[in-house]
């Protein structure tokens, strides 16, 4: 190893080189901090895009490519044992959420075409195939909790139901039946083998203020993304509207 | 005529330099997102002794209701953290400034009589080249703070597709906790730093900004063995730079 030879970083210069060299220096570093200035003043003049700058929502937009690929059709996040699932499981958001429902009346609108929707009874959803998700559910606030879940994965539905040519399509589209809350998912998510139309949580029929009487739970994204009470799904190849989205958070919300 | 030492390079430089606003923008827009669940605090038992954050902290800033504002800001910025940080690591490993950087095995006792010497307790600090024992430990242990604000951030942000990360974390809960400290040992340091910019004086901190630092030639120690042992009786060298 070569030993330190820092003392030996010396020169020898006149006093006006040195006084030139030292002013030099400090006009370029006013120079950095000026440039500096602005930069951060250009980018909190830029015109938004939902209420996010337009910059930083192209950076969301990119960072969404640049991890995306990670993600492959058969990603998993990690699952616990039932007995690691919370019994007071955290109600957050009830936007959308209404007083009652009448389970018997529910239907499920699937829109294949304009003017051809397909209608699904909760009856005819749980004879499909039931799987349960236990899984770490995250807030996009910063809290966190093991929450058990069971419904229809959202790739046996479509399959079962004739609808797997949507697959092709680059977003799904949900909506609660009073349209107050809506969401998009990309369709690399929604098709993972976790996400599932949820009508159970801890074993039972999801409470009202869970989003009964189904509701989707997607576990590689935030919670603004499980929409409860699902009254319309779409697929489009154009984003569709996101409620949180608009209000200046990430489109994909993703893990 | 004057002997100038040529004491930071410009890449060391435009990296501290820059890197200081980037910083900056992290912890205020990782505040604008602790903020919807701002849950920290040092208690014994039951007795809260100080809350992160009090609620006229947040006033004072203009924290609440912004965490949209703040993920925009935090996950765009973060690159440039990240990118800065990256290319600091690999300059100091290609030029070989690591070697003034990186504490070697005398530095944990020498930084104990740096800090009896920065007390006025001990007379005389043991000798040094471009930092003393306490420097080369908080200038390294604040680039391993700096990785492991990257490893706990992707742990929180991306804990799918950085599930490993997570688990390295203990979960997510833990890696936010983590994450969270180790911004409030940035804020420790800065502090420290600045307290010890101020005390060294002008000569030390125009260094940072022209690279440059007058000597007195005579006072240079003559340096022929790596040294490795303090010498209580040695006078101090010219420079003793503290921060």
């Amino acid at each position: 190893m070569k030993k330190p030879d820092f003392f030996k970083r010396t020169v020898t210069i006149s006093n006006t080189t040195y006084t030139k060299r030292v002013v030099i220096a400090f006009v370029l570093f006013a120079v950095l901090v000026t440039g500096g200035v602005y930069a951060w003043q250009w980018l909190n003049s830029q015109p938004k895009d939902d209420l996010t700058l337009k910059p930083l929502r192209k950076t969301l937009e990119a960072n969404e490519k640049i991890f995306k690929g990670a993600l492959d059709s058969n990603s998993r996040v990690k699952e616990y044992p039932i007995s690691a699932a919370v019994k007071n499981v955290k109600v957050n958001g009830l936007v959308g959420i209404q007083d009652t429902i009448d389970a018997a009346q529910w239907r499920l609108q699937i829109i294949r075409a304009a003017g051809d929707t397909l209608k699904v009874s909760l009856d005819d959803i749980k004879q499909l195939p039931k799987k349960e998700v236990i899984f770490d559910f995250k807030c996009i606030e910063g809290w966190n909790q093991v929450t058990h879940w069971a419904g229809v994965p959202v790739k046996t539905f479509l399959e079962h139901y004739h609808l797997q040519g949507f697959e092709q399509m680059q977003y799904a589209g949900l909506q609660t039946p009073n349209k107050k809350y809506f969401v998009g998912i990309d369709m690399k998510s929604f098709l993972l083998p976790q996400t599932i139309l949820c009508y159970e949580m801890n074993g039972k029929p999801l409470p009202m203020k869970q989003g009964f009487p189904l509701r989707l739970i997607i576990p590689v994204k935030y919670g603004i993304k499980h929409l409860k009470c699902i009254g319309t799904m779409f697929f489009s190849n154009t984003k569709p509207r996101d409620y949180w989205a608009e209000l200046g958070y990430d489109y994909y919300a993703g893990f | 005529m004057k002997t100038v030492l040529k004491k930071h390079p410009l890449a060391i430089r435009w990296f501290h330099w820059v890197n200081f606003p980037i910083l900056a923008i992290m912890i205020w827009s990782g505040i604008l997102i602790y903020w919807a669940y701002a849950k920290y605090a040092i208690s014994f038992g039951n007795l809260e002794i100080y809350h992160f954050f009090p609620r006229s902290f947040y006033t004072a800033l203009n924290i609440p209701h912004r965490l949209a504002e703040g993920m925009s800001f935090h996950f765009a910025f973060m690159w440039l953290f990240f990118g800065n940080g990256l290319l600091y690591v690999l300059y100091t490993i290609f030029s070989g400034e690591w070697r003034y950087l990186l504490p070697n095995k005398h530095s944990f006792k020498e930084a104990w009589q740096v800090l009896l010497h920065d007390l006025h307790i001990r007379k005389y600090a043991p000798p040094q080249l471009k930092y003393n024992a306490a420097q080369r430990i908080a200038y390294t242990a604040i680039i391993v703070m700096g990785l492991g604000s990257i490893i706990t951030g992707l742990a929180i942000y991306k804990s799918a597709e950085f599930g490993w990360c997570t688990w390295l974390c203990g979960g997510y809960a833990s890696a936010r906790l983590i994450h969270f400290i180790l911004t409030i040992g940035y804020c420790l340091f800065f502090v420290i730093h600045i307290v010890q910019v101020v005390i060294t004086g002008w000569n030390n901190f125009q260094a940072m900004v022209t690279g440059i630092e007058i000597v007195k030639p005579a006072k240079l120690p003559v340096q022929t063995e790596p040294i490795l042992e303090p010498l209580p009786e040695t006078p101090q060298p010219a420079i003793h730079e503290e921060a």
